[in-house]
């Protein structure tokens, strides 16, 4: 039985607690987590798959595998790929609804609420939009099918 | 590190430190290292007091009030004009015209200036190394009367190519607007030779000098510059406020940029007349009293001297620059001849975006990105840099805590 969404966040909520808010070994730890994302394909890293922020590039793909969203992401800077792939761990293989209905309560627990109103600069807080959408998209596709 | 790097030849920099309150904090739990001085930099005590005594003792409306604090606030407020008008050596006070800051003085110009004397086939002529600031205005104006916009090219070590500024002025040229410094290279441009250039085609010449008013002597006077624009922010002073000079002659003939009190003579519905420069230009309620602390920057400013500024500034540049050049795999971009505090750097296999989060993490403010200026990044193939920019309170031991920050973030992510 896999975790719920509460569950994966309380997960990572004690994994950064072991860090004591230190700001470099939070860093340093979220771009470890970027090191275990399953890989995005080359070809799936276009212009439509981007996430926009002003100083990284995110890429996010999404397919729906079995009525759940299953998210591949990708990014070009070591940082911004740790903090999107914090989100794939929580949201992807899990139904569209889930996705929406989400509430990413780990943000400001583990200190990453720094990351978040700042688009401009990493677009945690576009990403998590992004994967709404895709939530929404196929919420709507899969009720209509 | 030496322990003479706190007191420059002149300049007792320990105790002009004192005088910066925010400089005296920690930041992700490190002493704070402010290098994002191109940006905007720290303000002085006495800028800061200037501000609060303004609301606590003198604040209110200018020009029309007939009372004790109007009086107060207008002369305070014309007091600055005067200031700046000696800064930079302009001719009258009324060719100071207050505004926003460098953005919307440049936009003043090319709505203004622009929207009387442009037509179609005419060029202006910008370069590669200005910020969107000094652009896209332009790039507006141009398109509304069909001229064009041209860019000096930049050269591999970050000067203009003067050689070809030369090719790209004609009789079409009616306006060449470039810094007076880079604020992503630190490029010091040959603005006097570029205005002279520029004057024999008959244009006119707006220098940007948003990144030059805390480091460089302005005398618009001697540079004959028909337009100067600059930013308090930038030399010490509050944000939201900058000013433009324009020669009267040139000022005079163009039209009001905004509508509203203070620009008008008489208003009527048959027909409305406007005041005489600079209140033509300032319609509004303006940033009193952020105009009124900017004195207080100005005087800072001139109180330590700009050459003495200058020279420490140099002295931490070249530091800086030196020590750069010794760690592997950093490169530096833009070694023009001569620079203004700026040292923007790339590391090869780091992303500058990883680099400058965790350089805030050990304490030290740098910029990273394209700093507003995309064209110039293009030239030099790249996506940003990181940028680390002097004031004239930053230290050699600061340097040297961000040399060391640098070296250790690189050997964490480059095992």
């Amino acid at each position: 039985m896999s975790q719920t969404i509460q569950e994966v966040q309380n997960e990572i909520i004690e994994e950064f607690s072991m860090l004591d808010g230190d700001m470099e070994m939070t860093i340093g730890y979220v771009m470890e987590l970027g090191e275990t994302l399953e890989p995005l394909e080359e070809e799936k890293k276009t212009e439509e798959n981007i996430v926009k922020g002003c100083q990284s590039k995110v890429w996010l793909d999404a397919q729906l595998v079995d009525d759940k969203i299953h998210f591949k992401a990708d990014s070009n800077t070591a940082i911004t790929k740790g903090l999107v792939s914090i989100l794939v761990r929580i949201l992807s293989d899990r139904t569209p609804k889930d996705i929406v209905d989400a509430d990413l309560f780990f943000i400001d627990k583990v200190g990453l609420n720094r990351f978040i109103g700042t688009q401009r600069s990493n677009g945690l807080g576009a990403m998590i939009k992004q994967m709404k959408i895709y939530g929404l998209a196929y919420d709507a596709q899969t009720q209509k099918s | 590190m030496s322990d003479t790097s706190l007191v420059s030849k002149t300049l007792d920099i320990e105790a002009l430190r004192s005088e910066f309150p925010i400089l005296h904090q920690k930041v992700n739990g490190k002493q704070l290292v402010y290098f994002d001085n191109a940006a905007t930099n720290q303000k002085p005590l006495s800028v800061i007091n200037a501000l609060q005594h303004h609301y606590e003792a003198d604040n209110a409306n200018i020009h029309r009030g007939i009372h004790t604090l109007a009086e107060r606030s207008t002369t305070a407020f014309e007091n600055t004009r005067k200031a700046a008008q000696a800064f930079i050596n302009a001719n009258e006070a009324e060719e100071i015209i207050f505004t926003k800051g460098t953005t919307e003085s440049i936009n003043l110009v090319a709505s203004s200036w622009g929207r009387k004397f442009l037509k179609e086939g005419d060029e202006i002529i910008v370069s590669g190394l200005e910020h969107h600031s000094n652009i896209v205005p332009w790039q507006m104006i141009a398109e509304e009367k069909g001229a064009k916009v041209k860019a000096i090219p930049v050269m591999d070590n970050g000067d203009l190519d003067i050689a070809v500024f030369s090719k790209l002025l004609s009789e079409r040229t009616k306006m060449v607007a470039v810094n007076h410094a880079s604020n992503s290279l630190g490029t010091i441009n040959p603005v006097k030779e570029i205005i002279e250039m520029a004057h024999a085609v008959g244009a006119k010449v707006l220098i940007d000098g948003a990144q030059a008013s805390s480091h460089l002597n302005i005398d618009v006077h001697a540079l004959n510059a028909d337009f100067y624009a600059l930013s308090a922010h930038k030399m010490y002073g509050p944000t939201g406020v900058g000013l433009l000079y324009g020669k009267r002659s040139l000022l005079e003939k163009m039209p009001p940029y905004q509508g509203g009190g203070e620009m008008i003579r008489e208003v009527s519905f048959e027909g409305t007349t406007y005041n005489d420069i600079p209140y033509k230009f300032e319609a509004g309620t303006p940033n009193i009293a952020d105009v009124v602390a900017f004195k207080a920057a100005i005087d800072f400013v001139s109180k330590l001297g700009k050459s003495n500024i200058a020279a420490h500034e140099a002295e931490l540049l070249s530091y800086a620059t030196a020590q750069l050049k010794e760690i592997s795999g950093v490169k530096i971009i833009g070694e023009a001849q001569h620079k203004v505090s700026v040292a923007s750097f790339i590391v090869e296999g780091i992303h500058h975006f990883d680099l400058g989060m965790w350089m805030d993490a050990k304490g030290v403010a740098v910029r990273t990105g394209h700093h507003c200026t995309q064209p110039l990044m293009d030239r030099f193939c790249i996506e940003g840099t990181v940028r680390a920019s002097f004031s004239v309170y930053n230290t050699k031991a600061e340097i040297d805590i961000f040399i060391s920050a640098l070296k250790d973030i690189i050997k964490k992510l480059k095992p």
